[in-house]
């Protein structure tokens, strides 16, 4: 097809309508027949002793139908909640895995772990009662941030973690890296942290669990980006109740950003606290709440050395990497700072040797788990800065050292020092493309406007790899993840024609309802009119992984063309048989069966008719209906890359930064929306100028959270950013049916060193070399003061 | 419980509400208008924004008693039947929305700027943005959609 | 937020005995400050007195030298005034830039004043321009009714019914906004009315303060330059993630000087 609504046109999002006309159906839109509502009591200390909890007061209030504690469910038998992946140590041994309770039992370990749940008739009285538990505290020495956790002497999180270690792991060949080095022209060292964030999707997280008694069936509607993942984690860990007694909702999902992969102990509690008051029972957080129970993302700090011979090509890469974990292990904590992380180390860049030691630390802080990119943009930024300081150091060009490492397409596919095999990419067609978009030729021109008007500009750079479509199960299943990571698609082709996806995938903003109908149109040329994509219900959804590593087009795009071809395959029989041709000779194209080399065709619409009403029909050797499912297992990860170029300008006077041009060249493999795609890296790109310029989560060293609400924490607004540049190079990925590899994360992967290299890049002048994300004003300014001191003592 | 008349999308609707009822509650919990969405409780984020009188206000950072005797509009009242405001039709042309949860309070917003101004321009835009706040489109397709949807209200094509 | 009991009153007399009346009765205006102190249960009222059917409160208009300023008027509406942008041009920029929209939409210049939140915009025009706050009761000069930290000279039951602003020959204001919450980290007002010159600053303590230093130069030569030099303590600044009290000072005299130069 490719016409109108095939792969590559712009379609226009059939999801639209109803978010537009305030019908969208979230999961607090849902109040069910006797809703009942619940609010946790929250520990406002980082580590304490839980003395006593007094419920009396709240159980008496008006409304209340129950007050539950960590030990209700200890005697309730509720599992904690699990850690999806576990790594190894260096020496082969297990991580540290703690306990994980769905409430506190005898200790709170960081602000927001939730002590109690009270449960009332409205939201009003379960506040009310909330406030009358009464908790006495023995509070204790917290390991507040990275620095308090890992100081001598610091307080332990768990007495299982000396030094308060998760684990000690690495990567890569140590005594190569040590040779490389040995040989080295050129030394280059870096340390810096990468900043902590909270993810921040507009929705803050709800859960509504609900219980039957007739028929003993719990349901779960939650904000999450995988309920069949959810179901699992219940059935096999928490609930303990059997996948077929337990449907898992998903309904419109405001964001994610991977804040709502994981299993929280909300769902549970909501679940388990159903049954005991005989009501569903619905939580709903409150954006403060958020801030101190949502799983936040990076927090590195990291020590880097970089090897490079006389004619500037790299040679080697040493990386020490500190990781904060938070108190409990969230569900895919352990991947993000190793597998996620480490293993893209090699960034675009032939590398022959690289070796990486990542250190994960326990702190009395809520947990740290996939954001937006996890572990890629950590990876990136790490690198580009330190190819960055290199440049300098060296006295080479920025953009001339990284064309000098880049890959060469000729080198695909390319196994790195740490694990991944890229299998296709042209890194100097993205350069080269990105550098054309944003005329860099006269940025010279643009400096001087700039300095003109009292303002400095910089200009920054950063190519980037990413990898997507998490992933071979197999693979990961060695590395330590507990789940595989294929997807799962049915593509039910109804008696007229009309068609119905269900897909394991989980459209929270993505547009999938729009982007998987453009596969049906294009491959059995029905309207996308005609399509619907059903996801996010585990009753209706044979099984899925769901949404997050930019995986729903590469995966489970490939899901539904791996179904979409029995379709075809079993419509061929079905034609062959009506049109009295052999089966060989029956071609598909453009919506109509034909014999090859005539003008006998049947629509494909006449074939699922026949093939739900089989008068005339080969009803020996087929089945009838047009119904098929796939799994679909990755054979590799993708390699989405690029160049992100960014322009800023500072007023010296008050140190505001301004991003003035953001050009950016993805190679995201083959798009199927085009209009989705841009939108999904102007995105990304916010969030990563956020995380540069604006956003920090900082926790104290007693672990008090010092920006808990949209009044201290810097969201991008509207007016902090400029319209973005977005063009894209395309190389098909080799291995999955579709050539497409994934753009969810680019921008929050791609831009944050560039935008930090464009803040240097103009106070270099000045003599500033170093400074941390987020840039705010008064960094800038005192970076400023500083260098400007400093250049005054030399003269 | 007092009760409180309120009139809302040109219906007037009376209710039971204690004093202490935000707009938004009064919205979302009785009648059931969950179109309009609750981000924050600082009164930042705007997700709540609805018209009263005309005017963008954040429907939490108001009581649904001050609200009698004014007429307010809802996302779910903008639309005229089945056809999409000029501005709910521009969102969607020009990809203005990902998620759809901040959506209401952004197209609220929007045309109560594209009211006041004819045709405004970016900067005009991104200013008066500045009480919405949206994670997932790094808002350039909101503007995008914002300046076109001001033709569209004014009788251009959105 | 906990229940109070609503009331209506339709006069300013009948708002203030009903307020007299109560022990812990607060008033309501526009809402924008008192609702999120609410919604937080940083204040618990018994009783929630509102003006809006209160008439007479929302009218703007010029006697003689001064503009005068119902108490009721909202942000948006002085921002778009025609007689405050024909008078007091900088008092209509400083409202337009309160908040966001959906605030100015709603939040009122008595409100707000009243509130004295320190970080707020409106306390620096009235304290550079020297108003005066009408309240049902009498006249309280601007420099007399901000005490300190949410404090103000009102009594428990004084309504601000109004705020007179004398004209100014010129004025301008200045801020430099807190990125997340938009308030005021430092925000300079420089007016130069028949009274002299005043340099205020709000945001950058507990309370608004002037700049007497900065004033006696510009009294001198006004110009940015004549603030060269001039550098306002550090000891008595706010210091917060946003902004230490150091680079608050220094942000004074940036936002000093390019009000001075917007004053041209």
């Amino acid at each position: 097809m490719s016409g109108a609504e095939g792969i590559g046109a712009s379609v226009r999002r059939k999801e639209d309508r109803r978010f537009l006309l305030g019908k969208g159906r979230y999961t607090d839109d849902i109040v069910l027949p006797d809703q009942s509502y619940a609010v946790f009591v929250r520990s406002p200390y980082a580590h304490a002793g839980i003395t006593s909890i007094d419920t009396r007061a709240a159980c008496e209030m008006p409304g209340v139908l129950a007050v539950l504690t960590g030990k209700d469910t200890v005697d309730a038998g509720l599992g904690g909640v699990p850690c999806g992946w576990l790594v190894k140590n260096k020496d082969g041994s297990n991580m540290v895995e703690p306990p994980h309770p769905s409430l506190a039992v005898d200790v709170a370990r960081h602000v927001g772990d939730p002590v109690a749940m009270v449960i009332a008739t409205s939201k009003a009285a379960a506040r009310a009662a909330a406030t009358a538990v009464a908790v006495d505290y023995d509070v204790r020495p917290a390991a507040g941030n990275l620095d308090t956790a890992t100081a001598p002497g610091a307080p332990l999180v768990w007495d299982a973690a000396p030094g308060n270690i998760c684990f000690d792991w690495h990567i890569g060949d140590p005594a190569t890296t040590d040779a490389a080095f040995a040989k080295a022209a050129h030394v280059v060292e870096i340390e810096l942290t990468n900043s902590r964030v909270a993810p921040n999707a507009m929705e803050p997280r709800a859960a509504n669990g609900h219980f039957e008694a007739s028929n003993d069936q719990y349901t779960l509607y939650t904000t999450s980006q995988n309920p069949h993942l959810t179901r699992l984690l219940l059935a096999a860990f928490t609930l303990h109740v059997p996948e077929h007694k337990l449907r898992v909702v998903a309904p419109d999902v405001g964001g994610g950003f991977g804040s709502k992969i994981f299993h929280y102990a909300e769902e549970l509690l909501v679940l388990w606290a159903s049954k005991k008051v005989g009501r569903p029972v619905k939580w709903t957080s409150e954006r403060m709440e958020a801030f101190v129970t949502d799983a936040h993302g990076r927090d590195h700090h990291s020590k880097a050395q970089l090897a490079v011979d006389a004619n500037g090509k790299f040679i080697g890469l040493r990386v020490a990497t500190l990781a904060n974990m938070g108190a409990y292990l969230s569900t895919f904590a352990p991947a993000v700072p190793t597998y996620l992380y480490a293993t893209l180390l090699s960034g675009p860049y032939d590398f022959p040797a690289i070796y990486a030691e990542v250190k994960a630390i326990f702190t009395n802080t809520v947990a740290v788990d996939a954001y937006r990119g996890a572990g890629r943009p950590e990876a990136a930024y790490l690198l580009e800065r330190l190819v960055d300081k290199a440049a300098r150091q060296l006295g080479i060009d920025r953009i001339e050292l990284r064309r000098k490492n880049l890959i060469q397409p000729s080198q695909f596919p390319y196994q790195t020092q740490v694990a991944l095999q890229y299998d296709i990419g042209d890194y100097q067609a993205t350069l080269d493309m990105a550098l054309e978009r944003n005329d860099h030729a006269h940025y010279e021109q643009r400096r001087q406007a700039s300095a003109k008007r009292g303002k400095l500009r910089g200009f920054g750079i950063s190519t980037y790899i990413e990898a997507c479509g998490i992933a071979p199960s197999a693979l990961v299943g060695a590395l330590g993840a507990r789940a595989g990571l294929y997807e799962a698609a049915n593509v039910r082709v109804h008696p007229t024609g009309s068609v119905t996806v269900f897909t394991g995938t989980h459209s929270h903003g993505q547009g999938h309802e729009t982007t998987f109908a453009q596969l049906i149109a294009e491959r059995l040329g029905v309207s996308i009119q005609n399509v619907e994509i059903v996801h996010g219900d585990t009753d209706r959804i044979p099984f899925g992984m769901g949404t997050y590593g930019s995986r729903s087009a590469a995966v489970g795009g490939s899901a539904i063309v791996k179904a979409l071809d029995k379709i075809v395959d079993k419509g061929k029989k079905i034609a062959a048989h009506l049109l009295e041709a052999s089966v060989a000779d029956i071609e598909f194209k453009d919506g109509q069966y034909r014999v090859v080399g005539t003008d006998r065709v049947k629509a494909f619409g006449e074939v699922a008719f026949a093939a739900y009403v089989p008068h005339n029909y080969p009803i020996d050797t087929v089945e009838p209906g047009l119904d098929e499912s796939a799994f679909y297992d990755p054979k590799n990860f993708t390699f989405p890359g690029g160049t992100h170029l960014v322009e800023v300008e500072i007023d010296p006077d008050t140190g505001v930064v301004e991003v003035v041009d953001v050009t950016i060249a993805d190679d995201v493999g083959v798009i199927i929306n085009p209009m989705i795609v841009d939108g999904q890296a102007h995105g990304g790109l916010a969030q990563g100028i956020g995380q540069a310029l604006y956003e920090e989560a900082v926790y104290d060293s007693e672990g008090q959270l010092a920006n808990d609400s949209y009044l201290t924490y810097t969201m991008p607004r509207a007016a902090d950013l400029p319209m973005f540049k977005v063009g894209n190079h395309v190389t098909a990925c080799t291995h999955n049916p579709l050539g497409v590899k994934g753009v969810g994360e680019t921008g929050a992967i791609g831009v944050p060193p560039a935008v930090i290299g464009a803040v240097l890049d103009a106070l270099a002048p000045l003599g500033v070399t170093d400074i941390s994300m987020p840039a705010t004003p008064e960094k800038v300014w005192r970076a400023i003061q500083a260098a400007k001191a400093a250049t005054g003592k030399k003269a | 419980m007092p009760k409180l008349t309120l009139r809302v999308n040109r219906q007037t609707h009376t209710i039971d509400c204690s004093a202490s009822t935000l707009l938004v509650e009064a919205l979302r919990e009785q009648l059931r208008l969950t179109g309009t969405h609750v981000g924050c409780d600082t009164s930042q984020c705007g997700a709540c924004t609805v018209h009263v009188d005309g005017a963008s206000v954040k429907s939490c950072t108001m009581l649904a008693v001050e609200a009698e005797g004014a007429e307010i509009t809802t996302i779910e009242g903008l639309a005229d039947g089945d056809k999409l405001h000029p501005m709910q039709a521009a969102f969607q042309e020009h990809h203005g929305l990902q998620c759809g949860f901040c959506t209401p309070g952004m197209v609220m917003s929007a045309v109560d700027l594209c009211k006041r101004v004819k045709a405004p321009s970016e900067p005009e835009v991104r200013t008066w943005l500045e009480g919405n706040l949206c994670r997932c489109t790094g808002y350039h397709n909101i503007v995008k959609a914002v300046m076109a949807g001001a033709d569209g209200m004014n009788g251009g094509k959105p | 937020m906990k229940d109070f009991v609503f009331h209506r009153p339709s006069t300013v007399a009948e708002a203030v005995a009903m307020l007299k009346a109560r022990d812990d009765g607060k008033f309501l205006a526009g809402g924008q400050s008192l609702l999120p102190v609410l919604k937080l249960e940083l204040a618990e009222p018994t009783d929630v007195i509102s003006l809006a059917g209160v008439p007479g409160l929302r009218d703007i208009r010029v006697d003689g030298d001064r503009v005068i300023i119902g108490a009721s008027c909202t942000h948006d509406q002085v921002a778009r005034s025609a007689e405050v942008k024909a008078h007091l041009p900088a008092l209509a920029a400083l409202a337009h830039h309160i908040g966001d929209a959906q605030v100015r939409n709603r939040g009122t210049i008595g409100g707000s004043v009243a509130h004295a939140d320190p970080a707020a915009d409106y306390p620096a025009a009235l304290i550079a321009l020297g108003a005066t706050i009408k309240t049902d009761r009498r006249t309280i000069a601007a420099d007399d009714f901000f005490t300190g930290l949410f404090a103000t000279a009102l009594e428990r039951d004084e309504l601000i019914v109004a705020v007179h602003f004398p004209k100014a020959t010129r004025a301008a204001y200045a801020k430099f906004a807190h990125r997340a919450s938009k308030y005021a980290v430092v925000g300079v007002m420089v007016a130069e009315t028949a009274a002299g010159v005043r340099v205020a600053v709000t945001g950058a303590a507990g309370v608004v303060f002037r700049v007497p230093a900065m004033e006696a130069a510009l009294s001198k030569a006004f110009s940015a330059s004549s603030l060269d030099g001039i550098t306002v303590a550090t000891d008595d600044l706010n210091s917060d993630s946003e902004a230490s009290a150091e680079y608050r000072a220094h942000l004074i005299g940036v936002m000093a000087k390019r009000a001075v130069q917007a004053c041209a």
